[in-house]
């Protein structure tokens, strides 16, 4: 099918598209599984932050959501998304094993950016697991900026810990820490999140990864009178604004509650807008297999 | 029944306010667009988990969340009106009175081109709407809409309940409505047992005979039919079984663009 994005309206603001990709390449990194992916259109109009949904196994309905991990040209393709699965359940084992040339339906990129800071001020960017992948395009782009940038990546073992070696490059310090202490610091970003805020003097904290994570980088920032950027992860069907099946309770700039689409209102919020509380844990809903 | 620019029309929330949809694909190529069903009041929706996936299908409890009418009126009306003229306006409440006071102000606002009652809401109880259980509750809710609704074409979204559904379409059609909808969620319950409806191609063959059991009992009385539709050869189903137009919905949450393409497909 022809790619498909119209401008939807509202003016600068490039429309997402929906299109056929497909695998140029197929990778597995210790437990995660790296998938470049051609999608016209897709690729030129990310922003780190933003998401894709795919559609994954014919006759499954709902999509699945990935963060984008770079923007990398291939020759003869332009520029193709970099993708990182981690197979936990049907669709993610369905993506973690497309050969090369397989066919992806892909729509993107979705949702919300994080901000930038239009100052050079000091970032500190916390990503755990695989949600640590949007937060590498971002040091980038706050580096062209002139935003000294401070890494703090999170992980339960080596094996899903995400580009340590690539983190060195693009950060100018940075802090690993595993809960089982195969690799950096033992322990969790809740346990030392507050410490390495404090090092890196970061106005601004930019943070990927499951909610009770999330939160605590949130209060953290609060407590040292620092601006967060939160990407929040909720179970999503379309992914699209379309369905109203994400609610992310929030607390809006005038200070009223509301229940916002974590696809579209999000999925990047500011963190101390998030009313965390009454976040449940993300539990996978629906048909499972067992593997 | 309204003049449709072709059979194949965007269904009750799953469009969302349009926007979301013509940023990913054309809207002037659909029959109609027909709105998430709208209250009086706005409303947050139900708690999460809302939607789960099924084989086919989609279980969905959303509580249908919304900005309520007047919000609607100002912000989301006009800039659709722009992108696809006939638009259909789907309406829902808590009670007779509520259902015939937005039909009231909606007979008031320009650019509306229809009313699409939804007496199909699976899990109304469970998010305080009323709760169309029985063939007269829904005529009723027609009856109170018709009267308000003065020159506007009401669309009735009936049960899609096989054994019921020729009933429910005699009803609604003697009390004024000047077209049925037919093929709606099927009433269901998510895991953890909350009452939810059942959307996608797994209902297809119930709605299907839907259209089909109305079309034998009320020759005259235009059915729009749709459930799980997402290839033209669905659509061409549903038409060929004796529906004026075609609802496209749950399809759209998983490729925007299915509308669309189903238009283009039949033109
Ligand atoms: C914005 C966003 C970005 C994401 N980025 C990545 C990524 O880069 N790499 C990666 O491996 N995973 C990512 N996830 C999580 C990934 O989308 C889920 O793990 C995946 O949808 C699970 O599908 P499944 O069929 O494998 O498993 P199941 O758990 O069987 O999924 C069943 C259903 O629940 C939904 N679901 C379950 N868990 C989640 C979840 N955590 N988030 C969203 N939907 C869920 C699925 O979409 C599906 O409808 C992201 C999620 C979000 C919201
Ligand atoms: S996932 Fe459908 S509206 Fe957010």
């Amino acid at each position: 099918m022809a790619a498909t994005g119209r401008g939807g309206g509202l003016p600068g603001v490039k429309a997402p598209l929906h299109t056929t990709g497909e695998v140029l390449a197929s990778k597995r990194v210790g437990a995660y599984q790296h998938l470049t992916v051609v999608a016209p259109g897709v690729a030129e109009r990310f922003r780190p932050g933003t998401f894709v949904a795919v559609s994954v196994d014919g006759t499954r309905l709902a999509r699945r959501a990935l963060w984008v991990h770079g923007v990398k040209p291939v020759g003869g393709y332009g520029p193709a998304l970099q993708l990182v699965v981690e197979p936990v359940g049907p669709g993610t084992r369905w993506l973690a094993e497309r050969p090369v040339g397989a066919r992806l339906e892909v729509t993107g990129p979705l949702g919300r950016a994080f901000a930038l800071p239009k100052e050079p001020v000091a970032t500190l960017l916390v990503g755990e697991g695989y949600a640590a992948a949007p937060l590498f395009p971002l040091a980038e782009r706050l580096r062209e900026r002139g935003c000294p940038v401070s890494l703090l990546v999170a992980a339960p073992d080596e094996r899903r810990l995400l580009s340590a070696l690539e983190a060195r490059r693009v950060a100018r310090a940075v802090t690993v820490v595993t809960a089982d202490g195969s690799v950096g610091r033992r322990g969790s970003v809740a346990d030392v999140v507050a410490g390495v805020l404090a090092q890196s003097s970061a106005e601004v904290v930019y943070a990927a990864g499951p909610v009770p994570t999330l939160h605590a980088v949130a209060s953290a920032a609060e407590q040292a009178g620092a601006w967060s950027q939160t990407a929040v992860e909720q179970p999503l069907t379309c992914g699209t604004g379309l369905c109203h099946g994400c609610p992310l309770p929030v607390v809006g700039e005038d200070g009223v509650a509301r229940v916002v689409r974590a696809c579209t209102e999000g999925p990047v919020v500011r963190g101390d807008r998030v009313r965390w509380a009454e976040l449940e844990p993300v539990a996978a809903v629906g048909a499972r297999e067992t593997p | 029944m309204i003049d449709l620019a072709g059979p194949v029309v965007v269904a009750a929330g799953c469009g969302g306010t349009g926007r979301e949809l013509a940023a990913l694909a054309a809207l002037d190529g659909v029959g109609a667009f027909t709105t998430r069903s709208l209250t009086l009041n706005a409303r947050t929706g139900g708690p999460a988990p809302r939607i789960a996936e099924t084989p086919a299908g989609l279980v969905h409890s959303t509580g249908l969340p919304g900005p309520g009418l007047e919000i609607f009126l100002a912000t989301e009306l006009p800039w659709l009106v722009q992108q696809q003229p006939r638009v259909v306006v789907s309406v829902t409440g808590a009670s007779v009175a509520e259902h015939a006071e937005v039909a009231r102000r909606l007979a008031q606002a320009p650019g509306v081109r229809g009313i699409e009652v939804n007496l199909a809401v699976p899990d109304a109880r469970a998010h305080g709407l009323l709760d169309v259980r029985e063939p007269f509750h829904a005529a009723n809710v027609v009856a109170a809409v018709v009267r308000e609704a003065q020159d506007l074409p009401v669309l009735a979204k009936v049960r899609a309940d096989v054994l019921r559904v020729a009933e429910s379409a005699r009803v609604v059609t003697d009390a004024g409505a000047a077209a049925v909808v037919v093929g709606g969620p099927q009433a269901a319950a998510l895991p953890d047992g909350r009452p939810a409806g059942l959307s996608g191609p797994a209902v297809l063959p119930l709605a299907l005979r839907c259209v089909t059991e109305v079309r034998a009992a009320l020759p005259g009385v235009p059915v729009v039919g749709g459930g799980g539709v997402t290839t033209p050869d669905d659509a061409r189903a549903f038409l060929a079984a004796g529906a004026v137009a075609v609802q496209v919905g749950t399809a759209l949450l998983h490729d925007p663009t299915t509308a669309a393409r189903i238009a283009a497909a039949l033109a």
